[in-house]
């Protein structure tokens, strides 16, 4: 384990020390960033290692408990549980990503432009964006679904909203305080234009934290595509999602618990993990008190 | 080349400066000095045009640069100036270069931006700008990154950078506050070389009279927000007039003799809030008189320069 997580951040950090190097430094790290790389490899190469099609039903053959050739049992309808949990972790990482991507993308230029320029466009963008998170994070998700219906698309765009806040304040909070910095005085003196300054030094010297808490937040993203996913809202049959399929095993709870364990557990590590080497994150890169800033 | 004329700045209701007046020639050196809080970075600030970054602006006067008005200048055009024919030199150079970024493009950046030549063009430039202020290896410095280097290294880069689009006037805001003492007197020697070679004009903002006497053609003290006495440097230190100046001049060691013991200036400078009524220096004055207290002196000639004070004169 040790070896092949060195060589992933040795592969990544081009053999040099960068944060990434540093965060997979202590055991906790390589745990749980090994757990991470891992679980990313079986969501990318889910087709080839899928024991079973996670479609196929074999009705004689439902609620198997695990055994072989069913590592972790089958579910009522005598589906393979590992390989729709291997599935799954495509469903969830993508939506989770995905949605974070857009989060960070639009709470940056929103944060960033709100920072720069102040004055009223500043308070505008800060008062709708703190306002969507005066909201419980699967409310606003749950008002998003009920516009466009469930689906993986709604969840993601419910998931990206939600977050939003928390890019767009972190990143004001960063420029706001960088625009102090004599750094920036300086470019303004040698004449430099805005947009030069908010893209080559304000950005750049910004995002450190804005990745760790994407991180963080990815893993947050998992939990609420998984409750959407439970309460139906998010991924459709037969689209494995692991909320869905807790969902499915919550009728047979003591009949088949491996159902609902399976993936249950599954999101609880995956979540820890994400957790434990955001916080390495933060550690090798020394940003703590830049992310408790906003 | 330049000249600033009863410049009055305001931030709000607070009138932090005012009646600041100074002129430059090409090629001469201008020393701006006086205590923490005298008005001395305002001045500079004002003539960069960045008061609005802190919410200031100019209420009174003007400040004219080779004829042309800069207090009414538009923004758009202001930033042609600046890192053009205009640089300004910080006073911390631990902060003042962006720690994400390597050298070389940040120094690149001005001469691409305000000469208009490109990727190696604009590294040769560089490099021959990182040599000529005596920066070892210049090619090599390039490519590495701020927190690399000393703070001798990076003021000088510093100043590389608001050379380097060929500027006509720097003004060095404290340049050497935050170095230690060696380095400091490399950079003013450095400074004073830059004058000489390329005929800059500079003003040098510091408060340290030695300096002043070393390098500068002309004097500006400044105190509480105002200019109290000026004039070429021969005249202010051989026979200043005020006694705020004779104080200063009074704080430069001079030897090592035992028995020559330094004098200070007793109290401190007044803060924006609560400068006091008459002649901002009576409070700590030693000539102070009633009338002191009640109306504040006007800037008048006498002999080469010009001083503010009711009772101006010679040291007792």
């Amino acid at each position: 384990m040790t070896s092949i997580t060195d060589t992933i951040a040795r592969a990544l950090s081009g053999f040099r020390s960068t944060p990434m190097s540093r965060a997979f430094g202590s055991w906790l790290g390589k745990i749980a960033g090994g757990f991470l790389a891992l679980l990313v490899l079986t969501a990318i190469f889910a087709p080839w290692i899928t024991p079973f099609d996670y479609t196929a039903q074999d009705l004689t053959n439902g609620n198997a408990p695990p055994g072989w050739p069913h590592l972790l049992g089958t579910d009522q309808f005598g589906r393979d549980v590992l390989s729709r949990v291997i599935y799954g972790a495509r469903t969830s990482l993508s939506v989770s990503a995905t949605a974070i991507a857009i989060s960070i993308t639009v709470g940056m230029t929103l944060g960033a432009a709100a920072g720069y320029f102040g004055g009223f466009f500043e308070r505008a963008v800060m008062t709708v964006v703190d306002l969507t998170w005066s909201f419980p994070d699967i409310l606003i998700a749950l008002i998003f679904v009920a516009i466009i219906g469930p689906g993986l698309t709604s969840t993601t765009f419910a998931i990206a909203i939600a977050y939003l806040a928390q890019f767009t304040r972190l990143t004001r909070a960063q420029i706001v305080r960088l625009k102090q910095e004599t750094f920036i005085e300086v470019t303004i003196n040698l004449g430099a234009k805005p947009h030069h300054i908010l893209l080559k030094h304000l950005l750049p010297n910004a995002i450190a934290p804005v990745i760790v808490v994407g991180m963080l937040a990815i893993g947050d993203g998992i939990v609420l595509e998984a409750t959407l996913g439970f309460f139906g809202l998010g991924a459709q049959p037969p689209t494995p999602s692991w909320g869905a399929m807790m969902a499915s095993g919550t009728a047979k709870l003591f009949l088949s618990p491996w159902v609902i364990i399976s993936p249950g557990v599954v999101v609880a590590v995956t979540v820890i993990a994400v957790n434990l080497f955001g916080d390495e994150l933060i550690r090798a890169l020394d940003i703590r008190d830049r992310i408790r800033d906003s | 080349m330049l000249e600033v004329r009863d410049l009055e700045v305001a931030f709000g209701q607070i009138a932090p400066l005012c009646g600041v007046s100074f002129a430059l020639e090409k090629g001469e050196t201008l020393g701006i000095v006086g205590e923490s809080g005298s008005g001395k970075s305002l001045t500079a600030m004002s003539v960069m045009g960045l008061l609005p970054l802190s919410g200031g602006r100019i209420t009174a006067g003007s400040i004219i640069f080779d004829g042309q008005e800069l207090t009414k200048l538009p923004e758009a055009a202001y930033r042609k100036l600046r890192g053009g024919r205009l640089g300004l030199i910080t006073q911390n150079p631990m902060t003042s270069l962006d720690p994400l970024q390597k050298i070389g493009p940040q120094v690149d950046a001005v001469a691409r931006l305000h000469l208009g030549i490109t990727g190696q063009q604009a590294r040769a430039r560089t490099i021959e700008i990182l040599g000529t202020l005596r920066i070892p290896e210049p090619a090599l410095i390039c490519d590495r990154y701020p927190h690399q280097m000393s703070g001798g290294m990076k003021q000088r880069i510093v100043i590389a950078g608001a050379l380097a689009a060929n500027p006509d006037l720097l003004v060095a805001d404290e340049p050497t506050t935050a170095l230690d003492v060696t380095v400091q007197a490399q950079i003013i020697r450095l400074l004073d070389d830059l004058v000489k070679e390329r005929a800059l004009s500079l003003v040098l903002i510091t408060h340290d009279m030695s300096v002043v006497a070393q390098t500068c053609d002309k004097v500006v003290v400044m105190y509480a927000g105002r200019a109290i006495e000026q004039g070429p440097v021969e005249a202010i230190f051989a026979e200043p007039q005020h006694p705020y100046t004779q104080a200063l001049i009074g704080c430069i060691p001079k030897g090592l003799s035992e028995d020559e013991h330094l004098v200070g200036i007793p109290g401190t400078v007044p803060t924006v809030m609560n400068y006091p009524k008459g002649c901002p220096f009576h409070p700590r004055c030693i000539r102070a008189e009633d009338i002191c207290t009640k109306t504040s002196p006007s800037l008048l000639p006498r002999g080469d320069g010009a001083v503010s004070c009711h009772f101006p004169g010679a040291a007792p």
